[in-house]
């Protein structure tokens, strides 16, 4: 299932464009804003757990998926240079599995250690910097794989990603009901609030439909995207 | 409708293999983009040999090295590799190599480190060992440190070359292989497409270039506006292509006279004196080129101008497919 040259192939595509330089750009502010909350001396009591789970796990996590996810597929089929990956019997979902790993950990790297140094900073060794950290290696994984299987089913992946995250995710997950189980910032939350026991991170899944959910995700997405990336064509010029 | 269009039967004969067993075939393939047919009807046979894939831009090759390849379905008919349709069926790269014409590759790698990729994604036992194999035999050892990215075009194709044989593939796909290359690599290319060819793969290469199918090919499969025109031995088509009228457009200090220098030639068909200068039609492309300056200086006459004016591919391809 996992590819090591594939992944590394990925690692090196991905840190060899500019775009690299983007995905600090959500923890950095995560960053700022936590240390300019901080040297306020909490105008409210409850910031920590709205800057770390609004923020953090709602915005930083979600956007960095994104710019990574997107970029370790998306961006190679548009430049046409996956034909030298898939110009080979390396089956399509351990070229997907292996995109998506890489994705998650890269996602992991910026976006969930700082969800946990934000969290560090906010409140010390806290159970709610523990708990948005595992929500936010939850929501780096699932997202990953979704913006993975969108980059192998749609053209223009970024456009695609980024209204998912912002009609479906930030406006339709929030104003509909039963669209929270169908939210992967709703299951970060839930593993985050059984992990903190904070109420104050908006959260509206317990544990375990979080956690059955998400698998169901990954699943679900990573055999369609290996669906798709079987039946890659080249486009007409 | 042009002529082109109008023709279904390719001149020569597209059942037959070149040398040895077919590994290659397309029974009556079709494949639309949308409205668009790109391959229409083809049925072709490839064994092992050198296979040269000629056409005007846009007749439909790379079209037919991506439905070899699996990377498009054909809308009617069959490709097989080897008995293996290629669509859906990734591990048909254990017998094919491609060289993608486009040039994008992972320009932040180094050749050495492209290559040693690929052998891996081959799964084959000695990667390092097949990349240097490889490499040697595109020339590219003393480069292969590099990162691709401050490679010519011309060493660009050749990394892409080396990455495909690095499996020793039975059958090499390779789309305008030439491109970007200068006159020595592409000696050493022919040679080494040669020797592969003799040694009993099957290498299809797509071109645009008549001399270099004409150097490199057994046989030739031409390609116009998604047909077969023509197909079988180079020589047999060659011979319709030098044989046809050449049209020429002369523009001389005299045009009336040298009109009338030139009808005299037994290399000249005709000759039609238009606003725009003398129209010729040459009988003989050599000949006629060799005698135009002699018999105008002979005859006091200057030229000004020469042109081909049906030199295209597209014409001689028009010729071809009407002959």
């Amino acid at each position: 299932m996992f590819n090591s040259t594939v992944a590394w192939i990925t690692f090196r595509a991905l840190f060899g464009r500019k775009r690299a330089l983007l995905f600090v750009l959500p923890a950095l502010v995560l960053i700022v804003l936590t240390l300019a909350l901080k040297g306020a001396h909490g105008t409210l009591a409850d910031w920590p757990a709205l800057v770390l789970g609004r923020v953090g796990v709602g915005a930083v996590v979600p956007l960095t998926a994104l710019l990574v996810g997107t970029s370790v597929l998306g961006s190679e089929i548009d430049d046409n240079s996956v034909l030298h990956l898939l110009a080979t019997p390396v089956p399509r979902r351990d070229v997907i599995v292996s995109k998506s790993i890489v994705s998650a950990l890269v996602t992991m790297l910026f976006a969930a250690v700082p969800v946990l140094v934000a969290g560090i900073i906010a409140q010390g060794p806290h159970s709610l910097a523990f708990g948005c950290f595992l929500g936010a290696v939850l929501g780096s994984i699932v997202y990953s794989c979704v913006f993975v299987f969108i980059s192998a089913a749609l053209r223009h992946p970024v456009i695609y990603s980024l209204a998912y995250v912002a009609l479906w995710e930030e406006l339709i997950s929030t104003l509909v009901g039963g669209a929270k189980y169908l939210s992967v910032e709703q299951w970060s939350l839930g593993l985050a609030h059984s992990i903190s026991g904070d109420n104050d991170l908006g959260s509206h899944l317990t544990m375990t439909p979080s956690l059955v959910l998400a698998v169901i995700a990954v699943v679900v997405t990573v055999f369609y995207a290996s669906e798709r990336l079987s039946a890659f064509t080249v486009r007409a010029d | 409708m042009s002529a082109i269009e109008q023709t279904a039967t390719p001149v020569g004969d597209t059942t037959t293999a070149p040398d040895g067993p077919a590994i290659v075939r397309f029974d009556h393939v079709t494949h639309w983009y949308g409205n668009v047919v790109a391959v229409n009807d083809i049925s072709l046979e490839l064994g092992p040999g050198v296979t040269g894939l000629l056409g005007p831009n846009g007749a439909g090759k790379s079209t037919i090295l991506h439905l070899l390849s699996g990377f498009l379905n054909p809308s009617r008919g069959s490709v097989t590799i080897a008995g293996v349709g290629p669509w859906r069926h990734p591990d048909v790269f254990r017998t094919v190599g491609l060289v993608p014409e486009r040039d994008s590759v992972y320009a932040f790698l180094t050749a050495r480190e492209f290559v040693i990729a690929s052998a891996k994604l081959h799964g084959l036992p000695d990667p390092k060992a097949a990349a240097e194999r490889a490499l040697e035999l595109v020339e590219m050892t003393p480069a292969a440190d590099r990162t691709i990215q401050t490679y010519s075009k011309g060493m660009r194709q050749r990394a892409k070359v080396a990455a495909a044989l690095v499996h020793d593939p039975k059958v090499l796909l390779l789309d305008e292989p030439f491109n970007g290359m200068d006159p020595r690599q592409r000696m050493h290319m022919m040679d080494l497409l040669r020797g592969l060819g003799a040694e009993g793969r099957t290498i299809l290469f797509s071109s645009h270039i008549l001399e270099e199918v004409e150097k490199l090919a057994d046989t030739v499969q031409v390609v116009v506006a998604g047909r077969l025109a023509a197909s079988g031995d180079y020589r047999t088509i060659r011979r319709l292509m030098t044989t046809r009228p050449h049209v020429f457009l002369l523009r001389s200090t005299d045009d009336r006279a040298l009109a009338g220098v030139l009808i005299k030639s037994a290399a000249v068909q005709g000759v039609e004196l238009t606003k725009d200068g003398l129209e010729v039609h040459a009988s003989d492309h050599g000949t006629f080129t060799r005698e135009l300056a002699k018999v105008s200086r002979a005859a006091g006459i200057g030229l000004r101008e020469v042109v081909p004016s049906d030199e295209s591919l597209e014409s001689v391809f028009a010729y071809l497919v009407g002959a």
